[in-house]
């Protein structure tokens, strides 16, 4: 047998691109990405709401796809790739989508800011021009017990927009 | 407050043959797919096992293949997939009608065909699709491979007839032919919940309207998944009236036997397998029906 097994109590060695950089830390097997996310690498910018998978504060985007870190080990994303969303902004620029969430007032408290931004990131690459129902379904599974969405939807389009008018932001170059 | 998961240890299968030799070997050893299932009741402390099997590096395990005489799901199929394939959206209505109503598309990006049958809960919604469909489960263990009935696949709640050293490997459905449609209604409290209860039809009809095969499969409406067999075989050789409809709507509610639960009392949801089931096959037989 080649595969490598590793004790529950090991410090298993990570290595990942996160936004655009790599990086390596530490986890044992049990440790969810959220907090290698927050207490080993730093970023807390993903944020943990309910812990039980169902409000989407700790979305993240893990190999091209919005994920809810609180629900993947961090040893699953190993050698993987990783967008939080302090990797939106490039080069001191807000991201179309945050620029949306800024312009059209898209957050309260900020909770769920940025689990919805992460969510938008992959809907957006899905479907660049996405109907008012496209969206909500895209953010079907983050909560906001804020805003009643209907200025995060307003976000989204206007996102939407920026990013077709301005292709310097699509695909790849976090 | 964090729920952090019991210990156990970890390991990567790169193959199906060494995911069933480290299930095999490894002592109280589960199988980590998308984790969507798993994982949550790993946190809730429901699951604790002692070492973990990675699949999801296993290549050419995530596929969805119509070339042959079945549509071949393969286990790591993403729950996503299923709604963004073309092929799924227009041939197999039942699938994707299903797809789209499980979870979020957070959880849909990790969840996967296999993992959401081999959790095999009540309100899992694929079970029941692949009850009514007749799907075939391909499973692999250390002897070899088998191929069983979706209809003796689904044991009890969270059990399935898979040993602990065996992994599903893919899901064969009867493959889509002039005449057949298919349509999975489900109600739930919010959208991304699981269902009060769910209710999966296919049919097979011919050129006068004629059932030649019917397949209901029923979600929430017991402690497992399970198949409607009753209204199935009455339905077979009829045209569906609104007369016709309710009596095997009727059939289907008497085969139910729901728990009451935060999602509803029992009769409440035995009331609800009546009525989506009438709408279910009315649908299913329109598809069906306009598919000729
Ligand atoms: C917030 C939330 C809402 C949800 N809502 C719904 C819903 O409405 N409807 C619904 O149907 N589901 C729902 N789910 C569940 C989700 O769809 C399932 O988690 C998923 O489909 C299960 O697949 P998985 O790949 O994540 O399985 P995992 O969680 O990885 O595994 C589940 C179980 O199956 C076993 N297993 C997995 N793959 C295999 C295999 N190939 N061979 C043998 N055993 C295997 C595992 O060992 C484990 O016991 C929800 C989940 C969440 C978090
Ligand atoms: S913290 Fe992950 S879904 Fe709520
Ligand atoms: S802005 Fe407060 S939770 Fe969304």
């Amino acid at each position: 047998m080649t595969a490598l097994i590793y004790p529950a109590d090991a410090k298993v060695r990570l290595e990942l691109t996160v936004n655009g950089e790599r990086r390596v830390g530490e986890a044992e097997p049990r440790m969810l990405l959220v907090h290698f996310i927050r207490e080993v690498l730093g970023l807390t910018g993903t944020h943990v709401g309910c812990d039980t998978s169902n409000c989407g504060a700790c979305t993240v985007v893990l190999n091209g796809r919005a994920v809810k870190s609180c629900t993947v080990f961090a040893v699953q994303a190993n050698g993987g790739s990783l967008l939080t969303v302090e990797g939106l902004a490039r080069k001191g620029r807000l991201h179309p989508i945050q620029e949306g969430f800024w312009e059209k007032h898209g957050l309260q408290c900020g909770y769920c800011t940025p689990g919805m931004m992460m969510a938008a990131y992959d809907l957006l690459q899905k479907s660049p021009n996405p109907t008012e129902e496209e969206i909500r379904r895209g953010i079907s599974g983050n909560l906001c017990r804020c805003t009643g969405y209907v200025k995060i939807v307003e976000a989204i389009e206007y996102a939407a927009q920026k990013l077709r008018s301005d292709p310097s932001w699509r695909s790849g170059g976090d | 407050m964090f729920v952090i998961p019991d210990r156990f240890s970890y390991t990567v299968a790169h193959s199906v043959e060494e995911a069933v030799e480290l299930l095999h070997t490894l002592e109280d050893s589960k199988v980590l797919a998308g984790g969507q299932s798993l994982i949550p009741f790993m946190k809730l402390g429901y699951a604790s096992p002692k070492s973990l099997v990675d699949i999801n590096r296993i290549p050419n395990l995530d596929y969805l293949d119509d070339s042959g005489e079945s549509l071949k799901i393969g286990a790591l199929t993403r729950i996503s997939r299923l709604c963004d394939s073309e092929l799924v959206a227009k041939d197999y209505p039942l699938i994707h009608d299903a797809a789209l109503q499980i979870a979020d598309p957070l959880v849909r990006n990790l969840g996967t065909f296999g993992g959401n049958v081999c959790h095999a809960d009540m309100g899992d919604d694929l079970p029941a699709v692949c009850l009514a469909m007749n799907a075939e489960m391909v499973a692999s263990g250390p002897s070899g491979q088998r191929v069983l009935a979706a209809k003796d696949f689904f044991v009890d709640r969270f059990t399935t007839l898979l040993a602990s050293d065996e992994l599903l490997t893919e899901v064969r459905i009867p493959k889509n032919r002039r005449g057949c449609g298919g349509a999975y209604l489900k109600l739930e409290r919010r959208v991304g919940d699981y269902a009060i209860v769910g209710v999966a039809a296919q049919l097979e009809v011919d050129g006068d309207g004629v059932c030649r095969s019917v397949g209901i499969g029923l979600t929430s409406a017991s402690t497992k998944p399970i198949k409607a067999s009753e209204a199935e075989s009455w339905l077979v050789g009829k045209s569906l009236s609104d007369e016709v409809l309710d009596k095997a709507s009727t059939l289907a509610m008497n085969t139910s036997n729901p728990l009451s639960d935060i999602r509803g009392p029992a009769e409440y949801k035995k009331a609800m397998v009546k009525v989506l089931t009438h709408r279910a096959l009315k649908l299913a037989y329109k598809r069906a029906r306009g598919g000729l």
